[in-house]
This record gives C-alpha cells, structure tokens and sequence, in this order.
C-alpha cells in the first residue's frame, strides 16, 4: 500500500491502520502510532513527530512475524541481532518469530540520548548497546502492555490476570491463550499508555532472550553473497563517479586536459572539486581509465612539506617546553608529588599514524531528482549529527526531501562517520540528474585520503614515595586531533593521588578521524607500560604491582584476578616466551588483557602466542558476539602495534594499498585468543573498541619481561624491535 | 563502405565521415553453469563484469592487486583473484564459480562450518574467505594448521575473524578445533 494512503491530518493515536495481514505500531514515550509503513519508510511520515517522542517501533503480522527496526548501523557488531534481542525481551516475543530491518534515519524517531541532549543516530563509541538499552526495553514493555490491554478488553477480564509467555497472551484462570498474531483485529492502544520505568522493566534473573546466544541474524546472508553493501547497489540508468583527489590533503586541483578526458570512451561529465576531480562515466572500467589519463596540477596546503618522521623532533621541543596545553585531567596536586618524590620515572611513547583500511571501500549512491527538489541516498553510515549525513546541504533542499536507503557496512571502524564520500556523490549526481550515480573510492583513495588515527608523542612522568607507592603521574600528548588523541589519558581505576594531564597541540593540516577506540590505543600503550617499567625497576610484579593500585575499584580489580588466572599468570612461562598484561577502561567496559610472547631475535619480529582477556562489560546481551568483538578487537590491535604505519613525506602520503601498508595476516594469528566476561547486572557497556588498545601495553610489557628492554614507539616493526634489542 | 580500426583495446568503427562510434567486443563466459554474453573492453577484470556488468555481487572489491582475496572466485576449480584477470583471458569456456554459485542448498560443509562457528562480523570479506577455503578444502580434505595459514594467508579480515576461520576450517575438515574459550 502507498504511503500516499495516509491522510497526515487524520492520523491519530487510536486510529489503527491495517496494512494488509499486519500492523505497524509506533511505540513511544507519547504512546503508539500506527502507520501503512515499513522500516525504512518511517521517515516518510509527516506528522508532527517529535512532540510525540516516539523512539522505536515494530510491526506485528498476522502470521505471528515481528518485524523489529534496528536504528544502528550494522558494521559486523552485531546489532542487527543484539538490539532487538533487547527489544523482544521486554515485549516477550517469540525469537523465532523475529524479523529485522534498518530504520529509517530519523534520529526524532530513532535516535538515542546517548550524545548530549540531543536524540542522534550515530553508531560510534561502542554506545550503541548502552545507548538504547533503556529505550528499547521501554519501547518493548509498551508494545507488550499494549496487546495485554487489548485482549483483557476482549476477554473482559481486568489488565492484572493476564500474563504474557513467548508471543503469547495468556489468561490463567480461564486457561485460555492467544498467540500475539491473532491480536491484531482487536489490537487498541489503551488511553493512557504506561510510562515503564526501570524497576517495572524485567529483572536480569527473568530474562528469556537476553544473555542467549542466538546465530546472528545477519550472517545467514554473509555466507553466500546475498548481503548487500551500498558498494553492491545497481540501479537502473545507473552511471559511475570516480574522483582524484590530491596525495597532499587539501591541495586543490587545476584540470589541464579538460577537453582531452571529456573525449575520453565511456566519460560523461566532469566536476571539478575543492580538492579533487571527479569523472561521470558510463561504466566503471572506463571512469577508472579515464581517471589515469587526468593531468591535474596541485595547489599547496596546509601539509605542504610536513614530514611525519621529522615531527617527532617537533614533538620532542613541545614537550620540553614549559606553558600549559588543555588540561584534561587536575587531580591533587603533581607538582608537589614532584618535589616530594622519591623517585621521578619518566618516558617518551611515539605512535605513528594508522589508516582504517576496513574491507569495503568507501562508496555512495546518490540520485537527484529532474528538478533537483529531493534525492535519495543508498550508503552504509556509521550515521552523525549532521542531518542525512549532509547530502541536504548541499544540494541545498530539506531534509526530508532526503532518503536514505540504508545498508550493510563493510567495516566502519569510525571512516564511515564523516560525510566526505557522500556529500561527493551527491554533488555529482546533481550534475546528471536524473540518473544515478555510483561513486567507488578504490582503495588507492581510500588510504591516501583517508583520515587516520593522529601520530602523538606521549610524556609521562610518574612519581614514587619511599615506600615506592605510585604518588603522581603526569601525562601529556602532543599531536593533532585534541579530543582524538585525549581519548584514554584518565586513570579512575588506579588509585594515584596526584595526577596531571595535558594536550598540546601542533597541527600538519592532515585529515584524521576516530580510528576503532580513539587516543586509547597510545595513551593507555604509554600509561601501562611505565606501570611496568616502574613494577620492574622496583622488582615488583605486574599484576601484583596492579592489585595495590586497584585496590578500591573492584570490579577493575575482579578483571585483573580472572585474566591472570586464565593465563596462570604465577606458573612459569615457557622458556623463550613472556607474558604481559596491560588493563583499561573503554566506553564503560573494563578490561585487563595478557598476551604471551616471543621474538625472532635475528629478524626482529614478534610473534603473539596467546591473549587472554576478562571483561566487565555489564550486563551482556549476546555473549558470543561480545566474544567475537573482543577476538577481532584483538586482532585488529596486534595487527595496528605490529605492522601498520603511514607516514607522511613532502606533505604527501606515502603508502597507497596493502602492498605498502599491510595489516595482519591469518600467519600472524595467534594459538588462542580465550575471552571472559565476568557477570554482572550492570547497564550494559560497550565492547566493540575494548579488545585494541589492550594489545600494545601487554605487548611492550611482555617485551621488557622477556629482554629486559623497553619498546617505545608504535608499532613494533621488525626493524624497530631489532633497533631495541641492539640498542 | 564500413572501416574498422582497432585502437588499443577499442575497435573503432568508422560512421560516418569524421564520426566514430566505439564498438566493444563480446565475450561469453561460462558462470555457475550459465552462460553470459558480455560486452566489455578488452582488459576490463573479471571483477568488474561479474559485478557491474552481470550483477553477482557476492565477489567483492577489496584492493584491486591480489592483495586481499575479497574478490576470489574458482577458475575450473582454482581459486584466483578476479580484480587481475583480464575479461579475455576467461572466456575461452573456463568454468567460472563464484560464491553465488558455491551451494545452492547452503549445505556445502564450509558454508555450514561458518555459520556453526558464526564466523563473519561486517562480512565483506567473508565470501573471498568462503571462496578460497572451500578450493582449499576441495584439492586437500585434511590441510593441518599450516596448510590452512599457507591456503588462507592471502585473505585479508579487518574485522579480525581469523581465529573462528581456522576453526571453521578445521571443524569442516572434520578435525579437532584448536580454539578454546572460556566463558
Ligand atoms: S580485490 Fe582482488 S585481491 Fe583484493
Ligand atoms: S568480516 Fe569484516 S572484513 Fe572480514
């Protein structure tokens, strides 16, 4: 049915509209709405939506099916299985009735109150399990009272003597039963639709669904190509982009053979951008011909003539001078803890930048109307606060003159929260409207302009008391990025009373973004291994050193206790090999790791035997995918302290696809990878980001049990770990 | 009368007096036991016509120089990178299986040890992973832990699913799986 069907003015909350064999309810805080639509159409509707605060919505067949919107993004965190878990608990639905489908993007519908006090979509920060557990229970509790309410008005008997059981309703006195299906010709939204608060919601021990592992619902199509990733659209009329931009970020082109390209087989038109030339052509093949034959002439930017290897000098001479950057962290006083020090450690960590280089290749699909008046979008976004991730801006329309078709994403890894490779598109495909256009970023593009993880240089200077009690730290970044490298540099598990930390900024003009956990991958790198460094010199041992500093954080402390039983910690190691352990905090959830380790002393290469891993991540959702989050958060690390650096030479990037920036191989993985999650009735936390920032602390702590050297600088390349070990 | 020039990979064809039109030769190839014809410029990959040209999109673009393994299909049973292989170089009635073409039932063992394992995460990879163990697992029933390294190594995961791979792998091999975990 057209959702033209729908008369705005007379839409009113008990107004129920039937849709062929089922129902749509939106369910909010304001009540239900129900509407001729499916998930993705939500955002067509045009009533007032916000006064209503309407937050999450499910569509109930007559066949039993319960078709639940999942407002996230799905970029392999599951999602797609983990938040309408959530929401089938609490509205006790049958799990194997359960249908799942991508919402619209109407954060007035579908965000959450995660980011400040504005409703957002935006899947970034592992927030999303934390950000919508209450929501949808919630949301879930109503949908559930509201098919109670109805069948007790039929049955006429009182609201209180009806239960509900697996996608059921049920009347004990009577004995009698109806499945939430048969509902719906008699469906009616109660006057007043209870508010739920949380101690009305279904306590952990009651829970059916949650805590189970059910197979994902999204892998059943990952398995034999039918998974649709933006990248995988074709529409009809469908035309290809492709887009030079500058190996220097920022440069802006000068198009020399204009007419030379415009001749070229297959091009259609070319838009010449603030940073780069993009081809319209009527296949991909020949856009990417086309693109080879562009001769453009590059402006100087902001990065002309940086040298990231040479920035560390610079980072060095910021440190050592005096004058305060942004204060992040002011507790007690370190400067006293310094002059009444025992002891002053103190050390340098380097990181260089690092690319996201997810699987699939940043890609759009934008299509303008004749008149230029609205346009819809298929695209896999990590989602953000600019409204349908810019493309109404720049076209200059409304918003909701945009759609936008969500789909799978290959990877995010926080690339797909900026906007770049869509408001692109969409600039393209204004310029052959009607038609469709299909923008590919090769992978060349991708990583040379990409926007990476920021290189920093962290200085921490720690003080000891005569007891060797850690009494102060300091810690202080320098880089670019402000918040993205400030990620991280807090220690509230660790009882030191004196602790300073700071950010100084030195900008290069290079493009950076959140890369998958942000500063804490280098900042808890630096801050873990001087606890070793301090544990070692006064011939302490790490977890021992750890327990004392944990001492009034317990659930940090229960992490550390079960990750060290795990790795049996205390029996010895296996000659040639040594274990080191490294604990954070991250969205939440926390964390102690400990890896096992050994070095090819002649190539210089180090080889990860085993991690271990304990978590508190709160109340967990879907065990095995928190699993599965840690494992690949694992790898991800080993394969970022390993082996991945971009540098930045003359202002230009210097690698451009796996040849030169290679990331980790299944050669490299290791023997095992074993995860704990320690239980809890906490709100549930985020885990996505947990497992990478764990790996270069134990790593580095590892190395110095095993050589008695320090390893400094991120990542730990062959050549780097053979510069130590002869150092 | 008409003049045919063959430029590169395009044959032009003369139209009119100073007009050319380009002509792009046709290939047949022989996909999951059907046959295509397609249109395409010589030295166009074999990529880009199962996906934009015939619109299997299972095969996906990971790197476009044999370095990820996103986009490997079976050449008679081989498994090969379709973002190097030149359209001409397939179409002389090699068998061509892609990752749509594997199973039609889902039941192929390496499909069943995937979703037992729940191997993928954002799945872009995983049809390129599917592709190369199921040839893997085709010329050898019972790799051990270093064949499976050598056979999969050039199949890159960001998401970080390698360990549940060569679980996978090993549990349709029918061996004991090396993964332990401990919740
Ligand atoms: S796309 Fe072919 S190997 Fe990467
Ligand atoms: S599952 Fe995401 S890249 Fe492999």
């Amino acid at each position: 049915m057209s959702k033209s069907n729908i008369n705005k003015a007379t839409l009113k909350r008990r107004d129920f509209l039937k849709a062929g064999t089922g129902i749509t309810l939106f369910i909010g805080a304001g009540g239900l709405i129900p509407a001729l639509t499916s998930c993705s159409e939500a955002g067509a509707m045009d009533f007032p939506i916000e006064p209503l605060n309407v937050t999450a919505w499910v569509k109930l067949d007559s066949d039993g099916t319960i078709t639940i919107c999942n407002p996230a993004a799905e970029m392999g965190q599951g999602s797609m299985t983990s938040l309408p878990m959530i929401f089938a608990e609490e509205m006790d639905a049958d799990w194997d009735k359960v249908k799942v489908e991508f919402s619209a993007q109407e954060p007035a519908i579908f965000g959450s109150e995660g980011w400040g006090n504005r409703k957002i979509m935006l899947t970034a920060g592992s927030r999303t399990i934390n950000g919508y557990f209450n929501v949808l229970r919630k949301a879930g509790a109503q949908a559930r009272y509201i098919l109670m309410h109805s069948v007790a008005e039929k049955w006429g008997v009182p609201i209180n003597q009806v239960d509900t059981k697996a996608g059921q309703v049920i009347h004990k006195l009577s004995n009698r039963v109806i499945y939430y299906g048969e509902i719906i010709p008699f469906l009616k939204v109660p006057d007043n639709l209870p508010e739920f608060s949380e101690k009305e919601l279904k306590s952990p021990q009651d829970f059916r669904l949650i805590g189970k592992d059910f197979p994902r619902t999204d892998i059943p199509d990952k398995l034999n190509g039918a998974a649709q990733f933006a990248i995988d659209i074709r529409l009809p009329n469908m035309v290809y982009g492709v887009i030079e931009r500058g190996r220097i970020h920022g440069a802006r082109p000068t198009l020399n053979n204009e007419t030379a390209l415009r001749a070229l087989p297959g091009v259609i038109d070319l838009v010449v951008l603030e940073y780069g030339v993009g081809i319209i052509s009527t296949s991909l093949e020949q856009g990417l011909a086309a693109k080879k034959s562009l001769n453009i002439s590059w402006s100087d930017s902001e990065a002309s003539g940086f040298n990231s290897e040479e920035a560390y000098t610079t980072y060095e001479q910021v440190a050592a001078e005096g004058g305060q950057g942004r204060v992040v962290t002011n507790i007690g006083d370190f400067k006293s803890a310094q002059d009444q020090a025992t002891k002053i450690y103190s050390a340098d960590y380097k990181n260089d930048y690092v690319y996201h280089a997810q699987m699939e290749p940043l890609n759009s699909i934008v299509q303008v109307a004749a008149d230029g008046s609205s346009a819809e979008v298929w695209v896999g976004s990590q989602q953000g606060f600019t409204p349908k991730f810019g493309v109404p801006q720049v076209l200059g329309i409304e918003p909701r003159n945009v759609k936008i078709h969500m789909q799978y994403l290959g990877g995010g890894l926080g690339r797909r929260s900026m906007t770049d490779f869509i408001t692109e598109c969409a600039l393209l495909a204004k310029k052959v409207a009607p038609r469709p256009v299909k923008l590919i970023w090769t992978r060349e593009d991708d990583l040379t302009y990409g926007a990476y993880r920021p290189m920093s240089l962290q200085r921490l200077i720690a003080t000891t008391d005569s007891s060797g009690k850690l009494t102060g730290l300091s810690h202080t970044v320098i880089g670019d990025g402000d918040n993205l490298v400030a990620s991280g540099i807090k220690n509230e598990f660790y009882d030191i009373p004196n602790q300073s930390a700071q950010i100084k900024t030195v900008k290069h003009g290079i493009r950076l973004k959140h890369w998958r956990a942000v500063g804490h991958g280098p900042n808890k790198f630096a801050i873990e291994s001087l606890l070793d460094d301090i544990a070692y010199d006064q011939n302490k041992d790490p977890v021992e050193f750890r327990r004392i500093l944990m001492q009034h954080s317990p659930r940090a402390l229960a992490t550390l206790e079960k990750a060290a039983e795990m790795a049996k910690w205390n029996k010895p190691t296996n000659p040639g090999r040594a274990k080191g352990v490294a604990f954070l905090e991250r969205s939440g959830t926390l964390s102690t790791g400990i890896c096992e380790i050994s070095i090819d002393e002649r190539t210089g290469k180090i080889r990860v035997h085993h991690f271990w891993t304990a978590n508190d991540a709160g109340i967990v959702i879907h065990p095995d995918n928190v699993k599965a989050q840690l494992e690949g958060g694992i790898i991800m690390g080993m394969s970022s302290v390993l082996m991945e650096s971009l540098t930045i030479n003359n202002g230009a990037v210097q690698q451009s696809n796996f040849l030169d920036y290679p990331i980790l191989r299944i050669e490299d993985i290791p023997e095992s990878i074993e995860t704990a999650i320690i239980k809890s009735t906490g709100h549930p936390q985020g885990v996505g980001e947990s497992g990478t920032p764990l790996v270069a602390g134990a790593i580095a702590n590892a190395f110095l049990k095993l050589t008695g050297k320090r390893i400094r600088h991120l990542p730990f390349t062959p050549k780097r770990v053979l510069k130590v070990l002869n150092g | 009368m008409i003049t045919f020039h063959k430029i590169g990979p395009y044959i032009l064809r003369k139209f009119e007096k100073h007009q050319f039109i380009f002509i792009m030769p046709t290939y047949s190839l022989n996909i999951n036991n059907k046959n295509y014809q397609v249109e395409a410029d010589a030295g166009t990959t074999v990529l880009w016509i199962l996906r934009e040209h015939l619109g299997l999109m299972g095969t996906k673009y990971g790197c476009g120089i044999a370095q990820c393994g996103s986009c490997t299909i079976h050449v008679n049973g081989n498994p090969v990178r379709a973002c190097v292989l030149p359209i001409e170089g397939l179409a002389n009635g090699q068998k061509i299986v892609t990752i749509e073409g594997l199973s039609t039932d889902q039941d192929h063992p390496i499909i069943k040890a995937w979703e037992k394992v729940q191997v993928p995460q954002c799945g872009y990879c995983q049809s390129g992973q599917i592709m190369q163990a199921a040839a893997l697992l085709a010329q050898n029933n019972s790799p051990t832990r270093e064949e499976i390294i050598q056979s999969m190594n050039g199949n890159l995961c960001r998401c970080g699913t390698y360990m549940r791979i060569m679980e996978a792998i090993q549990i349709a091999a029918g061996q004991p799986t090396s993964v332990k975990s401990d919740e």
